[in-house]
Parts: C-alpha cells; structure tokens; sequence
C-alpha cells in the first residue's frame, strides 16, 4: 500500500498549456498515475507476474462467484406455502425451504417436537455460561457454583420428569444440544484430568509416571473412531446379559478419554518451557509442591499454552460429529438423517452449509476469544 | 484391567444416570414387563427408516416393529426406536439393547447361523440392479461388456458386481468412488455408463437426482437376491414366533382384503379364515400368548403389508417402487403366508 503514494510524487511529462502563466503551480503527475487507476497499476498490475496472477483471480471470480450468487440468493427457494421438493429441484438454485422444513429436525434430533423449548433453553444456558465464564472479572470461586448449579438446571431441562416437564430419554437427545454437551463436558472433565497426566507424566514417582505415560501413549495410539467403537460395539459384550449402559453416556466417557490424552500433552508442552529457575524458585520460598504447582507453574503454564489447546478444543468440538458412527444423533448425523425423508432428497449442499455455518460461528468465537485471552494474559511479557 | 475400571466406573454411573435396566429371561416378558419394544432401526434410509421434520420415526422397517407393538401390545405406539449404524446392529441385538432388529438386514446363512439370529419373514425383497443412461442403447444387462461402471467400495454390491461380470465372461472398468452422494452425481454427470446399487433405492435416486428421470432406465436384471427382514436373538422362540405371525399377519390381511379402512367390519365377515385371523373366532391369539385382538389390531394401527408398503416406499412416493416380487404370491410376487389356523 506504500508504494503508492511516492508514485503520486512523480514527476511526470505533463504538457500543460498553462505553465508559463502559473510557473509556480504544482505540476500534475499523469492521469494514469493518479487514483484508484494508478493504485490499480502499482499495486495489481506492477511486474508481469503480478498482472498474470491479477487477470488469473480476475477470471476465477468471475468463474466462480456469478454462479455462487445466482445459487445462493437469485435462483434460490425460500420457505413459504406449499413450496416443494419439485418446485425447488425446478429452480436450480438453493432449496432453503428445506432448511426451513427441517431446521428442527437438524438443531434438535429426535428430541419430541411439542418440547423443543427445553433444549433451546438449554443452549442459551450454555452459550451464556460460556460467555460470563470467558470474562476474567468472573473468575472467582462462586463460577464454579455457578456451572455446578447450570449444570443440574440442563439436566432438569433436558431430562425432565420434575416440575410438570415429561420425562425425555436421553436416547433422543439430539442436534446442537448433543454436540454442546458432548463437547462441553467432556471438555470440562478432560482438562482436569489431563492437567493431573501432564504433572503425573513429569512426576518422579516411577508408578505414577508410568502410569501416566502408558494412559496417554495407549489412547493417543488409536483413533477416535476405534475408542467410540469399543465403548459402544466392544464394551456391551464384556457385561453380563440384560445390562446396558447408556449409550449416551459410552459415547461421553470414550471422548474424555480421548481429549484427555491429547490435552494432557498439549499442557506438558507447557510445563516444559517453564524455566527450571521458576521451580527452583518456588522450591526455595518452602513451598510445597502441590502449592507450587497451583501458584507457579500451572498459571504460566497454561497461558503459553492457549493457542493450543484452543487448537485441541476445536479440534474436539467437530470431532464430536464422529459418534455419528455409534448411531447418536448429533448436529453432523441430524443433518444426514433430515436427507432421509422421502420427500426432501438431494438438497446436500444446502443441509452441508447450514451445518458448516452453526459450526463455523462456534470455532470462530472460540478462535476470536482465545486470541483475545492470549493478550489479556501475556501484557506482563508482550513484545 | 482397564476395561474393568472403565466398567466399574460405567456401571456406577449408569446406575447415577438411571440406566441399565437389567433383564432376565426370556424377551416377551421383559418386553411385556417394561411395556414397550425396543426396536433397532436404519439412522435414516428413505422409505424404510427415516425421521420425518418432527423427529417421528417412518418407514418400512418402523411399520414392521410397531406391527409387533400393535400385536403385543394393541398400541402402535409402544415402540422405542435406537438408530443404529450397520456396524452396531448385531451387537446391539446380542447385547440385549434391543429386542428386534428391523435394519434393513440381509437374511444369509452365517447371520441366521454364528450370528445368533433368528430372521423373522423377509419384509422387503430387494436385489443388486443396474441404470444406464436410455441413449446407450442398452436393453439388458448381458450387454454391458466393457462398460465403466459406478460403484461404491467395501460393501456386496461391489464383489456381486465382479461375481456377476466374471460368471458371465465379460470385462467391465469399476469406477470407485466411496461417498454415496459422490457416486451419485459421478453418474448422472456421465462419468460411467453404468450405475450399480440396490434395485430398491435406484428408482428414487433417479427420481430426484436425474435432470430427467426419463433419460435413464434400469436393467431388468437383478444380480442378488437381498432378503431384507426383522431378526431376533436365538433362544427367544416365543418371542421369534411373534414377530414372525406379526409380519404374516399383515400380509395374510392384504391377501383377504382387509385393510385399516374395512377392518372393522371384516371382523364380522362370515370367511372363517378373516374370523380366525381377526380374532372373532378365537385361538390364534391364545396361542401367540397374545391378545386374541392381536392381528385386528396391527390392520387397524398399522395396516396390511400392502397398506405399508405403499406408504413408505409405493408408486406415490419419491421412491416410486412397484410391487414387482413384493406382490402377493397371488399376483405373482413373493409375499406368501402360511395358513392363520
């Protein structure tokens, strides 16, 4: 963008019939120099390569983005009266009537119809905990109140069966609350658990070490995949006839087992680049290890360590989506299941994006807030 | 060691959860005692078993497990439904999850056999079909030699493909693409001359992805025989038995002419097999161990076969299917029931 505005300065060849009369007038840089044309040419079109690469992304939007729009927005179907799967195949564009036929379908799975309000409620209750908890003036010891407390209202609201609300298995919780819950509290259980691995993998204690790192090499060693099957294909088998285990609840312990292996890691990486002055410090103070743990070692650790664990948080979020495997009926397998209707089939794209959309808005507020945490935490030692 | 904590910890909080209803015995009387049939479903397959926009279970497949809670319990409603992925099907069967596995399940000896399964009468004959585009000129499938063919991996229809192919001496160029919809617009964007996959769902494919429906046919060969029907755990036969009079029920009903609409005044019909079969001459029911309401009830809840078949998967709906071997024996189909008596 620099480069600009020295050209402005440019003594050009301008032939001007007024120049004896105003001698001392500022002589003008040519047309072609000057404004969005002259920013043009320095900045698009100022060595043939760049030209080539200017006229190359040219013609790929034009490629691209007519067709996008006439698809999205001119061609599309909105909902409205009587709109159908024929009249949106006519069309050619976009069907967003069947967003607007299945929308509660996709957000909320199974759940019964006539009691979607509860799971709404729930989702608020969790976005705004989420919200309160990301200000620092809230990090108090009433919080963890505060979550204990939300916690038992969502299980009310989802479960029902006190105060007047049916009672609603937990076979047909589905769609965005699932997905939160899933990843929520398994996020919640995981990151305790895998502070205590990283501490236990760097422990002298030879029991708990190896403890520690046969736990996190076992579980890191597979995929999501094959845990999610041995909770939900394997482990039925081991127990005695008649007894099953909620599904549900299969599916949520073989995902802390999962993202606690894989946090535990990201944390130790933490406690790595933690100077050996920082302990020996503490130690010479008196303090106990548990103490130095909690006062030294585990701030500093934890604040480097945000970008990636932001990084695993997200990654954990969509990899929710595979219990799609286990049958459950999260926010990717509602989608899929909403293509199931006889009568709506083959709107894949616009099923697809709505999804990619309520994902995109999660992952982006967790990417946004992380980064703006990172700075919160680091003004003792930005550069 | 692991798996012992884990189930340790599992079964506290199971119980913490509410869950793990324990069962002993045989399946009827849990089913009976707890009041409800808990049937294993497809997660979605159009027309056999599909949440509709209110999250309600429909289909093929979902008829037939209400058509057992219509006969054991003379409520259609008193079903639960677990979706179940093909992976998960059996062990939720033999784990005792569910009580019927109505997921569109192929009926073979090894599954009957080592599997452990009983399979209730086949529901839905399907079969491994091929579609070509019309202006290929292709009247049979005995002239596809050389043809590129469309064809998902890993699954039967693959291996039946080569099977089909080298029994008939002729080469074919597989083109493999592993996401259904992926193959899908392969063919109709004319990447292959041949698109191969269950006869059942290639009519509705047609009908929704083609740009026209009738630019394409389908071959009238089948190259499989896919008996799809409910299956449940051996050891169980009361239980078997009622699955099995349920779905025969149903479609000895069509063959009498007895649907949700005439049933009742069927019941007053002077044919003493409508009279065994509705119960207005008693015994049949007596002998399921059921209520002597028990095959009026699955008509006037569920309907006859033809009724459901229609319904899910028929001529009105996008998936367009003709009776064709689904039809009464009396019509030339498959669709036979043993005496009611």
């Amino acid at each position: 963008m620099a480069d600009h505005i020295s050209v402005q300065g440019h003594p050009g060849s301008v032939t001007s019939t007024d120049d004896r009369e105003t001698a001392s007038a500022v002589v003008k840089p040519p047309a072609l120099a000057l404004g969005p044309l002259g920013w043009v040419r320095a900045n698009l079109f100022n060595t043939w390569f760049n030209s080539i690469l200017t006229i190359l992304i040219l013609w790929l939007a034009y490629k691209i983005i007519p067709p996008l729009v006439n698809w999205l927005i001119i061609n599309s179907v909105g909902p409205g009266e009587g709109v159908t799967a024929q009249a949106c195949r006519a069309s050619g564009g976009a069907c967003w009537a069947f967003i607007h036929e299945k929308y509660r379908l996709i957000l909320f799975g199974l759940y019964p119809y006539e009691e979607q309000w509860r799971p709404i409620a729930s989702i608020l209750i969790i976005v705004g905990l989420l919200g309160v908890s990301s200000n620092r003036n809230f990090w108090k010891p009433w919080l963890l109140a505060v979550w204990a407390a939300a916690a038992v209202v969502i299980g009310v609201l989802m479960w029902g069966g006190v105060l007047g609300l049916p009672f609603v298995r937990n076979t047909l919780w589905g769609g965005l609350p699932l997905t939160l819950i899933l990843s929520v509290v398994g996020l919640v259980v995981a990151f305790p658990l895998s502070i205590l691995l990283a501490l236990g993998r760097r422990s002298d204690l030879p029991i708990v070490k190896s403890l520690c790192v046969t736990y996190i090499e076992l579980i890191r060693g597979v995929p999501l995949i094959t845990v999610l099957f041995m909770a939900s294909v394997m482990f039925p088998l081991f127990l005695p006839t008649g007894v099953t285990i909620d599904k549900l609840l299969r599916a949520q312990i073989g995902l802390i087992l999962f993202a606690s292996a894989y946090l535990a890691e990201v944390i130790r990486g933490g406690l790595q680049a933690i100077p050996k002055g920082q302990y020996e410090a503490a130690d010479s103070l008196g303090l106990t290890y548990w103490q130095k743990t909690r006062k030294i070692i585990l701030p500093q650790a934890l604040s480097i360590t945000i970008p990636p664990l932001v990084n695993t948080f997200i990654g954990f979020f969509k990899d929710t989506s595979l219990v799609i495997i286990i049958g459950l009926f999260d926010l990717m397998s509602a989608s899929k299941a909403a293509l199931t209707d006889p009568a709506w089939r083959g709107f894949y794209k616009e099923s697809y994006l709505f999804v990619a959309v309520v994902y995109f808005a999660f992952c982006f507020f967790m990417s946004k807030y992380s980064q703006w945490l990172e700075n919160e935490l680091h003004r003792g030692h930005k550069r | 060691m692991k798996t012992k904590i884990i189930a340790a910890i599992g079964t506290a909080l199971a119980i913490a959860f509410g869950g793990g209803a324990a069962s002993a015995g045989p399946t009827l009387n849990a089913v009976k005692q707890k009041g409800f049939v808990q049937c294993g479903v497809n997660t979605g397959l159009p027309g056999f078993s599909n949440p509709d926009s209110q999250g309600n279970w429909t289909g093929l497949d979902v008829d037939v497990c209400r058509a057992v809670a219509a006969a054991i319990f003379g409520d259609a409603k008193a079903v639960r439904f677990t979706p179940l992925s093909a992976q998960q099907r059996f062990t939720a069967l033999q784990s005792g999850e569910i009580d019927i596995l109505s997921r569109n399940t192929t009926w073979t000896l090894t599954r009957d056999t080592s599997l452990g399964l009983n399979f209730a009468p086949t529901t839905f004959y399907d079969g491994q079909g091929f579609m070509v585009p019309k202006a290929l000129g292709v009247k049979s499938a005995t002239e596809l030699n050389g043809a590129t063919v469309c064809v998902q991996p890993g699954t039967t229809t693959e291996l039946n493909l080569a099977d089909y192919f080298r029994a008939k001496g002729m080469q074919f160029n597989p083109v493999v693409i592993e996401s259904f919809d992926e193959v899908n617009a392969a063919f109709f964007a004319g990447r292959c001359d041949v698109y191969t996959t269950d006869a059942s769902g290639m009519a509705s494919i047609r009908s929704t992805l083609a740009a026209n429906p009738d630019d394409y046919i389908i071959l009238p060969e089948l190259i499989s025989k896919e008996p799809l029907g409910p299956a449940v755990r051996h050891g169980d036969d009361e239980f078997f038995d009622i699955v099995k009079w349920a779905v025969y029920a149903s479609i000895e009903a069509e063959e009498k002419g007895i649907s949700s609409a005439n049933v009742d005044e069927m019941v007053k019909s002077q044919d003493p097999t409508v009279q065994r079969l509705l119960g207005s001459n008693p015994g049949m029911g007596q002998a399921l161990g059921l209520d002597e309401k028990w095959a009026y009830n699955i008509v006037k809840l569920v309907g006859n076969y033809g009724e459901i078949f229609e319904r899910n998967v028929g001529v009105k709906t996008s998936l367009k299917l003709e009776r064709g071997p689904n039809g009464l024996w009396t019509n030339g189909g498959l669709m036979y029931a043993p005496p009611i008596r």
